[in-house]
């Protein structure tokens, strides 16, 4: 076991993955030279070289569209967009083109193409910096969507994610970059498209993912200190979405909670309600309820706290949930 | 030749013909069907001899032919769209013909010359038109990439595709790239050239040294606009932006694409980097069968490209140098008799597709969403099946 930051695992991880196979290659804007926005890809130019580590023209399209091309003369690209707030110049390539390549090609052709995105706010910045558009990737088949929230699921989830054989989208809280854990470098835990029982409960369910794992975690410390059990679920992939674990924990708990940072509206909580509603109907003691962001753009930095979901309002969830 | 920057008009020719623009046109076989000198460009035509032309000939016509069968096919219900490519035969079959089959192509979706150059068999091709496929062949056995509805969203793959490439050859001789060196082609159009994934193309292309020709085919229409709104400047132009060279050539001579095509491609190989070949022509027919080009262009203007048919150019040639005979002509008819015949049976037999296929090929790998999904659909059939209804579908 090693302790290290989520960057710092999502760092050895890539760097696993360029050491081992010899077809695996990263591109972007600054990941070479500076290393990253983020620093995520750290000194890996320097020992895999330019023609691996890949700074790229500022065209998000572009590359979207070549690592698709670099795929199917049979490499593992990995694509880093540098905040999430601006994938979408590269939206067509990713929903039209490689979500679909190998359905179109009646499955001849495979596009092993990973999508680093760093995602979410709560950390202060401006405009088009703090968004969480991953429904919008959800929502299109032939994607794959994982979102790591500690640092051993970084370290395994980037290397799962690029020898995965169908694009994946890795989406990293870039907030928790910094959070420290432990890391099992031997071996996975588990597999990167399942959930997992992070806190184990008995009377309410919070599924959470990425950046809200830790506040999932924090409020349902508080909710036992009010003398309520409640179980924390770290979905950990987005699509496809393990049903399964989450619908054991509802039909244990018989309440739930999902919360993202992305606004509730068209979001992933209203897919695990009507998911839950018809596999656990006979459980819910509660209707489910999800925590979320508001109809709105991400708000400006001096009313974010406001926006995101916190520990306040998931309480007050669990609340309403036990008055029911 | 320079390495980057158009070529220079001494190098594109003294010949080269002015036509409604100030950037020179290389031009071969020009529409009289007098073969023509270019001092740069000539040099890659010296093989051709009354054999390959006669090739080039039965080429033309047979795509031509597939054309009109595909079309009429449309007509008769049997297909729900047609793309013609009537006109653009020169360009592309001159084009294609200068590919290597180690080279890979990625076309937009007018390309049924060049597929033919690739061995593409036209049969499977109507697929996607007749509904039965979204992809119709298998892009890895002729290494001509599938068709791509999303305008110019191919031309990034066909960069990505080159860079791999470069990859793949950084530490090859120059002997080694002249003969066995890969090379890509991406097609678009006048219409396609407007968007941003163009642009995008091409600038990694030149950034990244990578061997990819952009091969643009100025039909003059984009649906119903006009060149005019896409471009101010002739669209080679544009390359001398990027740093690489640009050359506009007479799209309807099939030995001038030949040529600029075989150009493009060896500097391509030998690591020069990529180049832009605007192929000037005609979309002699409409967009699509869904199309009705009287409601935007005159008759004068298509009358005006009658005259510069590509078909009717080369038969001119190999007439007035008398390479071929009626004899020649004849069995070319036969041979696209043929082929329509073939199309026709294959056209109303191709296998049904299943929606369970649809399931199995949208991830390589198992997906519990799929597998829920198919099952229930698994099962929803087989209640119709038990009851012999057939289903309200």
């Amino acid at each position: 076991m090693t302790t290290m930051t989520i960057a710092k695992a999502l760092n050895s991880g890539l760097r696993k993955r360029l050491e081992e196979d010899p077809k695996t290659l990263l591109m972007g804007e600054d990941i070479g030279r500076l290393g990253g926005v983020y620093r995520i890809t750290d000194g890996l130019q320097k020992d895999f070289g330019a023609d691996r580590v890949i700074d790229s023209p500022l065209a998000e399209s572009g590359i979207i569209g070549t690592s698709i091309g670099l795929a199917l003369r049979g490499y593992r690209p990995v694509a880093e967009i540098q905040f999430d707030g601006f994938v979408f110049p590269g939206f067509n390539q990713i929903t039209t083109q490689l979500a679909k390549m190998r359905a179109r090609s009646e499955g001849r052709l495979t596009v092993p193409v990973v999508i680093r995105i760093p995602y979410g706010g709560g950390i202060g910045s401006i405009e088009h910096h703090s968004e969480s558009p991953e429904a919008l990737f959800a929502h299109t088949a032939g994607l794959r969507i994982i979102t790591p929230s500690n640092a051993q699921d970084a370290y395994w989830m980037i290397q799962q994610a690029i020898e995965c054989d169908d694009p994946v989208i890795v989406f990293e809280p870039k907030r928790r970059y910094w959070l420290k854990g432990e890391v099992d470098t031997e071996r996975p835990t588990l597999d990167p498209f399942s959930a997992q029982v992070v806190r184990p409960g008995t009377q309410a369910t919070i599924v959470a993912y990425g950046p809200l794992v830790p506040v999932a975690l924090a409020a349902a410390e508080a909710a036992e200190e009010e003398g309520y059990s409640v179980e924390v679920v770290d979905l950990r992939s987005i699509s496809p979405i393990d049903f399964d674990t989450v619908v054991a924990s509802v039909e244990k708990t018989g309440r739930l909670i999902v919360t993202h940072e992305a606004p509730t509206f068209g979001g992933i909580g209203g897919e695990i309600a009507s998911r839950v509603a018809e596999r656990a109907f006979l459980s819910l003691e509660a209707p489910v309820l999800r925590v979320g962001g508001f109809h709105m753009p991400y708000p400006v930095a001096k009313v974010e706290e406001d926006y995101l979901p916190n520990i306040d309002k998931l309480l007050e969830a669990l609340d309403r949930l036990f008055s029911y | 030749m320079a390495n980057t920057g158009s070529p220079s008009p001494a190098e594109t020719g003294g010949t080269a013909v002015a036509e409604d623009s100030s950037a020179p046109l290389i031009q071969l076989l020009d529409p009289d069907g007098r073969l023509r000198d270019d001092p740069v460009f000539s040099a890659y035509a010296q093989d051709v001899d009354a054999e390959m032309l006669r090739g080039f000939y039965r080429d033309i016509a047979l795509t031509r032919r597939f054309d009109a069968e595909a079309t009429a096919l449309q007509r008769q219900g049997a297909l729900a769209l047609w793309v013609p490519c009537r006109g653009q035969e020169a360009a592309q079959i001159g084009s294609g013909r200068a590919t290597r089959p180690t080279d890979y192509i990625f076309p937009t979706y007018r390309e049924h010359g060049v597929a033919l150059t690739r061995g593409v068999d036209f049969a499977e091709m109507l697929r996607i038109f007749r509904g039965v496929s979204n992809g119709g062949w298998d892009p890895r056995e002729n290494r001509f990439h599938m068709y791509t509805m999303v305008l110019a969203a191919q031309v990034p793959h066909a960069t990505g595709y080159a860079m791999g490439v470069a990859q793949d050859q950084s530490d090859w001789t120059a002997e080694q790239r002249e003969r066995d060196g890969e090379a890509v082609v991406a097609y678009f159009g006048d219409g396609a050239s407007s968007e941003g994934d163009i642009h995008e193309s091409m600038v990694f292309a030149a950034s990244f040294d990578a061997p990819v020709v952009f091969f643009c085919q100025n039909n003059q229409w984009a649906i119903s606009v006009p060149f005019e709104v896409q471009s101010k400047v002739p669209l080679a132009e544009r390359a001398a932006g990027y740093g690489f060279p640009g050359v506009r050539v007479d799209g309807n001579d099939i030995v001038a694409c030949l040529a600029v095509t075989r150009w493009a491609l060896e500097r391509a190989r030998r690591g020069e980097g990529p180049a832009l070949i605007e192929a000037v022509t005609y979309r002699m027919s409409a967009h699509t069968t869904a199309d009705d080009p009287t409601k935007y262009r005159t008759s004068d203007q298509e009358q005006s490209w009658v005259h510069r048919d590509p078909m009717t150019r080369l038969e001119k040639h190999l007439r007035d140098t008398g390479q071929i005979d009626d004899a020649f002509l004849a069995q070319v008819e036969r041979d696209a008799d043929a082929l329509a015949a073939d199309l026709r049976s294959k056209a109303f037999s191709f296998p049904d597709p299943s929606l369970e296929d649809s399931f199995n090929n949208v991830y390589a790998e198992s997906h519990p969403l799929i597998r829920e999904e198919s099952e229930w659909f698994r099962q929803y059939e087989s209640g119709f099946a038990d009851h012999q209804t057939g289903g309200n579908r």
